[in-house]
């Protein structure tokens, strides 16, 4: 290609795309969408964990002739939210497996009324015996899935990690916890849909994946694909946390409106998001670990398991995530990572932003720590003996083909934090008393970006570009906006391609009517792969007119409209549509699950400094300094602002964010008692990029989305650990949590 | 809003956004619901309809509420801004302008809750202190941003005061 030598956009701060619209409130979300006539819908829940239900019960006094009263029995085609498998019922039909199982769908014009319906309906359960943890699942206590409670299993293997633990100078064990994490988007999940004979079914809603909607949709209608719509509106963050529960209050919405021949409405209330909505997996993993006296891995044997809930939605994924990262940015030559998935009377856990990363990278960091005080090593120093490097093989067996360095991530890491000095000063400081305890600590790891192994190649993303002859160009995908950026992305990778103004851009709104199926919104995969689509199809569109001899090949911006008017007049329609095809040096093996885990790796070293007050046992988080190589930077402020939410939602699941649990119910469902960040508990982010570029992304940009959320808890609980000489084994840290800590290493 | 089931309803005369306005509710109802619905004022968000998150904030005689803890009655006579009321003839204001141009929006259900934090809170503290601008946010929570963006946004909107007395 003959790209100009300069970047005119990418690597720019340009303002965001839709950012007008936010900042003047005139934006519209779904919740702002009326239609005339419209119903609103509510949902009855079983509040039983597990049992048969053994009748529904109306109460008195409420109108019920008035209402549109849905059951299992009115789903037209198949009873399931088709995901992975179809285990999941869209509404409990004679059983239910978790408290929070839709039942009963409601539809009233009045809001109010309907409120006070749906707590008039009562379920009828005779209780079968439940299990919540992942002990009991792995015990059998009870059988509630399949005939083992196994959603999944993993085994990475590479070389012999039991013949090289035998071997081993130095083994040291550990096992790590982490807790279910809220996405907490500001804008709770909702949808309006409308059912009609010549149209089908047709959704509105807030969304992270269209065509997972549309998939679940045509299920349970059995409706051929044209007759199913889904529609993004404005979406108030997501986070994962509408990656695949939208498919739910769609179908419900849908029945609704199926039944009463309304447009119905479903907004969740911040209680009923929190109650029934996916959360981030709970946890828990164990290491064993063999080294050489001075510090060098020989074996690694790591068992990852996490609590899916009720049924598996999508378990398996996030348990192949966690599994991969299990074993982080080290070489090893035997490792072995044995990954489990588990059933238990939850409410479905889902994706959350890190999709198991997080919580295997946690126990991972935390592990490194605890590995360099057994072998009598600073922890960098351990870090630094087992890096990996450029041509070395991670423990799926994929050679790192990037120029990566870990060692400068850390150093510059280091520089700006000034580590060294304070990890010294603060270990003075300490041992001289006093009630505040001082601590500095990091994390290094690695992220990878798109969906896993043969994800990409599986899901065959498309995109697609159409020119007007007044040189407007509209980018068709089906890849949404969230606040994370995409159609700042893609209007910049299009506009740089293209080689014309940012505003001659439009980006059209996902619509599953009028857009290519672009893939799922999802695995820090929509700057990386789709935006890479869009500059393929804005590359296209420049040589469809230069190869008509309509322009030539430097030709400036002001040319670009007529070019296209005169193509769109002796030619037709300007379009260009692009597919994504695997490259062939890319290899996965789904049966031994090795080889190209992700054709690239963000790479990242984090460091927290923290005070702990040893009377209350608050942690604060006092700076942070996050440095990361994700290839080129588009959009310096985008990227940063991206890193910095994800340092503050790992601050959350490090210190704050704890969902307690009362036989599978969260009951601490409200913003008053389960604690995110806010503008007083964040520390100064300073963010820092080391610019590699990335030959197969767009402009040379790897994915970034998930990265900061695998790197900050573990960064937080090494700085507690420096701070208290306490030995971090789960999180969040919670004052009450570290209280006990203290406790019971000074009784 | 609610049609009562023979609950009485009130009729309330006030001013939003420098225009006077007259609604009929149910006394409770809540504020956030009359502008939404009866005003048609949809930019005011609810995040959490508990006084938590600060989505719903708006001006009320000078001073940042939360309009789902606001009953409908306590508006008589008030003078309330919201979102709408912030940019004049189609043109940003200093805040605005700063939030767009620092990245202090990402998915923009708290922008204008917290776009009206930072508009009272320079009204009271022109030139803040960076803790009074934590504080000042403190009622507002952001789930995308991580708050350093947003903080700022506040100091460039600062500047930009200076520039333009």
């Amino acid at each position: 290609m003959t790209q100009s030598t300069t970047a005119r956009l990418i690597g720019k701060p340009v303002q965001r795309k839709e950012g007008r619209e936010k900042v003047t409130g005139s934006a519209r979300y779904v919740d702002d969408i009326t239609f005339p006539d419209m119903l609103h819908g509510a949902t009855v829940r079983s509040t039983v964990p597990r049992g048969r239900i053994a009748g529904i019960h109306f109460g008195d006094d409420i109108p019920w002739n008035e209402f549109t009263i849905v059951t299992a029995k009115d789903i037209p085609a198949k009873n399931c939210v088709a995901l992975l498998i179809e285990d999941q019922p869209c509404l409990a039909d004679g059983v239910v497996n978790h408290p929070e199982e839709a039942v009963v769908l409601l539809a009233h014009r009045d809001k109010y009324l309907l409120e006070e319906a749906r707590r008039a309906v009562r379920i009828d359960v005779d209780p079968l015996p439940a299990i919540f943890t992942i002990e009991d699942s792995l015990a059998k206590k009870e059988i509630i899935w399949g005939d083992d409670n196994i959603f999944k299993s993993f085994l990475v293997e590479k070389g012999d990690a039991d013949a090289a633990m035998a071997t081993a100078e130095v083994i040291v064990e550990g096992e790590y916890e982490t807790g279910a994490q809220e996405q907490l988007y500001i804008e709770p999940q909702g949808m309006i849909a409308q059912v009609s004979g010549a149209e089908g079914v047709t959704v509105w809603g807030s969304l992270q994946c269209p065509y997972y909607v549309h998939k679940a949709l045509k299920g349970i209608f059995g409706l051929p694909a044209e007759r199913i719509r889904v529609v993004q509106t404005e979406t108030g963050g997501g986070f994962g946390g509408k990656e695949e529960y939208p498919s739910m209050i769609a179908a419900h919405s849908a029945l609704l409106a199926l039944k009463s021949g309304k447009v119905v409405k479903m907004i969740y209330d911040r209680a009923e998001d929190m109650a029934a909505t996916t959360k981030r997996h709970p946890s828990r993993t164990r290491h064993r670990t063999g080294l050489t006296r001075d510090g060098k891995l020989v074996a690694m044997d790591i068992d990852f398991t996490i609590d899916g809930g009720a049924y598996e939605t999508l378990s398996p994924v996030v348990l192949s995530r966690g599994t991969i990262h299990a074993a982080g940015p080290y070489l090893c030559a035997n490792v072995r990572v044995r990954g489990r998935a588990v059933a238990t009377n939850m409410p479905p856990h889902g994706a959350f932003r890190g999709f198991g990363a997080p919580q295997s990278v946690f126990a991972l960091e935390r592990h490194m720590d605890r590995i360099a005080e057994t072998v009598g090593i600073a922890p960098d120093e351990l870090r630094r003996r087992n890096f990996i490097h450029q041509g070395e093989t991670l423990a799926v067996s994929q050679v790192v083909r990037e120029k990566v360095d870990m060692e400068k991530l850390m150093n510059r890491a280091f520089e700006l934090s000034d580590y060294h000095a304070k990890r010294e000063r603060f270990c003075a400081e300490n041992a001289r008393g006093g009630a505040i305890k001082r601590g500095i600590g990091f994390a290094a790891f690695l992220h990878g970006a798109g969906f896993t192994g043969s994800g990409e190649e599986y899901l065959a993303s498309e995109a697609a570009m159409e020119a007007t002859p007044e040189g407007r160009v509209r980018v068709l995908a089906g890849s949404t906006e969230m606040g994370q950026g995409t159609n700042t992305i893609f209007t910049q990778i299009a506009a740089e391609a293209l080689g014309i103004d940012a505003d001659h851009i439009e980006i059209v709104q996902p619509d599953t009517a009028h857009v290519p199926n672009s893939g799922p919104t999802v695995a820090s995969r929509t700057t990386m792969i789709v935006g890479k689509l869009v500059e393929s199809a804005a590359k296209s569109i420049r040589q469809s007119l230069v190869e008509s001899g309509l322009l030539k090949l430097d030709y400036s911006a002001p040319e670009f409209g007529p070019a296209c008017a005169r193509y769109i007049e002796k030619c037709g329609a300007l379009k260009s549509f692009v597919k994504y095809r695997q490259p062939k040096d890319l290899h996965w093996d789904d049966e031994k699950y090795q080889g190209d885990a992700y054709g690239a790796y963000g790479w990242a070293v984090y460091v927290a400094e923290v005070s702990v007050d040893a009377r209350t046992a608050e942690t604060r988080v006092d700076d942070f300094v996050a440095v990361q190589e994700v290839g080129t930077i588009i959009n310096p402020v985008l990227a940063s602002g991206q890193v910095e939410g994800g340092v503050a939602q790992g601050i959350g699941l490090a210190l704050y964010e704890n969902v307690v649990w009362q036989q599978g119910r969260m009951v601490n469902g409200q913003m008053t008692n389960y604690i995110m960040p806010t503008s007083m508990d964040v520390p100064p982010i300073r963010v820092h990029f080391e610019e590699v570029p990335y030959e197969r992304g767009p402009a040379g940009a790897k994915g970034i989305g998930e990265l900061p959320l695998d790197g900050t808890a573990p960064a937080i609980a090494n700085a507690i650990a420096h701070a208290t000489g306490i030995d971090i084994r789960k999180i969040p840290v919670t004052p009450e949590a570290l209280a006990g800590l203290m406790e019971t290493v000074h009784a | 809003m609610p049609d009562g089931n023979g609950t009485r309803r009130i009729r309330v005369a006030c001013e939003v956004n420098g225009n006077a306005v007259a609604f009929e509710s149910v006394p409770m109802a809540r504020l956030l619901d009359v502008l939404r619905e009866e005003l048609g004022l949809t930019g005011t968000k609810e995040g959490c309809g508990e006084g938590e998150c600060g989505a719903c904030a708006v001006e009320m005689d000078g001073a940042l509420v939360n309009s789902c803890l606001v009953p409908a009655l306590q508006a008589e006579g008030a003078k309330i801004r919201t979102i709408e009321g912030v940019a004049h003839g189609g043109r940003l204001d200093a805040v605005q302008q700063a939030f767009l141009a620092h990245g202090g929006a990402q998915c923009g259900i708290c922008t204008p809750g917290m776009i009206l934090a930072a508009e009272n809170l320079l009204a009271r503290h022109p030139q803040p202190t960076a803790a009074e601008i934590r504080e000042g946010l403190a009622g507002n929570l952001c789930r995308c941003t991580g708050y350093m963006k947003i903080f700022e946004s506040v100091v460039a909107a600062c500047r930009a005061a200076e520039r333009q007395p």
